[in-house]
């Protein structure tokens, strides 16, 4: 039976771990509201980008850019999206996990993988391959469009020279405070966007295009990638936060049951002391009589 | 009261003007343009400067930075990284800017950096936009 002292000090030492396991869920519960406004603000550009893509692409012809050529596949390149900060569950594990499957995946047909990681925590595991060209780090705290910018250049103009035939985005996909998933994207080459509902405002044909739809894909095309990327990095940083809540939560709720246990552990030391100590006065008092 | 237009401005951190307008003045790729109501469906992509719209009496003037915009149903929408009303610019701090952007140009025109003039090309346009926009109003 440990001593009451140690109890005691196990027991405080729990409770000032719970108490910095809530602070952090309560950090990043906050924090988590702040992503997903930036999320929700950004839908409407994406929902109009969209729009304005596949009505250009239903209008333009599209076989002749370079970000569209298709490829014989010989290279991949994986570009992987993950948080900066550890201390949220599985979230980025499971990115990882998904990652390294991919790559035995291509690699059992022969292909070779590349890697670019945005954010320290797909960087730190995946560095051991030994396949990262390149690594974003230290930016997923506050990013804005140029970090998304500089990435999908990178990305872009590494397809361009020929060193990848296609490239796919993995990430943490948020679907609700308590679901975040690591989803694949296709990247490059840039496939025609086809939009499913609305046929019937088909007006494409008769667009104006200043300047020709040609020199509009041309620079669509390169912010239709900055667009994606910057998408992935406001669900990654959404994600990271839901899972730290969620994370964090289950921290607290095990200190709490670490703590009751450990109480019990300290009342029956504590008892146990109260009764020897009695039976030294009853042993004392008997041998006096 | 004379046919009006719908305006959006749509940024990536969220919508900066939504609104019925009776002109629109923005700079497109092959210079400026106005769009009226019911103007045919138009596309183009509008450069980095100023862009205005008016609504009966009153006029307004905002910095946009380089996208595409786009004109159907009667409705006009820019997509733009980021778009500022005149008002709301720092004027001393888009001097400030200027004056940067500027100096480094200088530097810069005797080398062969592309990228690097281009980029303090880019930031020289958005300063001058500023001012445009800040004294238009």
């Amino acid at each position: 039976m440990p001593s009451l002292k140690e109890v005691h000090t196990k027991i405080q030492g729990v409770k000032k771990t719970a108490q910095i396991t809530k602070a952090m869920n309560m950090v990043a519960s906050a924090k988590l509201r702040g992503a997903q406004e930036k999320m929700e603000a950004f839908r409407p550009y994406t929902a109009k980008f969209n729009e304005a893509m596949s009505n250009l692409s239903g209008g333009a012809n599209t076989t002749n850019f370079p970000l569209m050529e298709v490829r014989e596949i010989h290279t991949v390149e994986l570009v992987v999206v993950t948080s900066d900060r550890g201390l949220c569950g599985s979230f980025n594990s499971n990115i990882v996990r998904m990652v390294e499957k991919k790559i035995a995946a291509y690699e059992a047909e022969g292909k070779t993988v590349s890697l670019v990681c945005v954010g320290k925590k797909g960087f730190q595991p995946l560095r051991k391959t030994g396949k990262v060209r390149k690594q974003f780090l230290d930016i997923m705290g506050s990013f804005q469009m140029f970090n998304a910018r500089e990435i999908a250049t990178d990305v872009a103009n590494n397809f361009l020279a020929g060193n990848a035939d296609k490239v796919e985005i993995v990430y943490g996909e948020f679907k609700s405070v308590a679901i975040q998933q690591p989803v694949l994207k296709h990247f490059l080459p840039v496939q025609p966007v086809v939009e499913e509902e609305a046929p019937e405002k088909k007006i494409s044909g008769e667009y104006i295009y200043e300047p020709s739809t040609e020199e509009i894909m041309d620079v669509l095309q390169p912010l239709y990638l900055n667009v994606m990327v910057y998408a992935a990095m406001l669900e990654v940083g959404a994600s990271e936060h839901a899972a730290r809540m969620t994370a964090m939560d289950n921290a607290t709720n095990a200190c709490k049951e670490i703590v009751d246990n450990l109480t019990i552990v300290y009342n029956k030391a504590r008892q146990a002391a109260i009764t020897a100590e009695l039976m030294d006065i009853v042993g004392g008092a008997e041998a006096l009589k | 009261m004379a046919q009006q237009i719908r305006l959006e401005v749509v940024t990536p951190t969220g919508a900066v003007v939504d609104d019925d307008v009776d002109i629109v003045n923005a700079p497109g790729y092959g210079g400026d343009f106005g769009v009226l109501a019911n103007h045919a469906p138009f596309l183009s992509t509008v450069k980095i400067g100023l862009l205005t719209f008016e609504k009966g009496s009153s006029r307004e003037s905002l910095m946009i930075s380089g996208g595409f915009c786009e004109v159907s149903n009667n409705k006009i929408t820019f997509l733009v990284e980021s778009a500022e009303y005149g008002k709301q610019i720092d004027v001393d701090r888009a001097m400030k800017a200027k004056e940067r952007a500027e100096k480094r140009l200088a530097q810069i025109s005797q080398s062969t950096d592309s990228i690097n003039r281009a980029r303090a090309e880019a930031a020289l346009q958005r300063a001058l936009a500023r001012i445009k926009a800040s004294k238009a109003m």
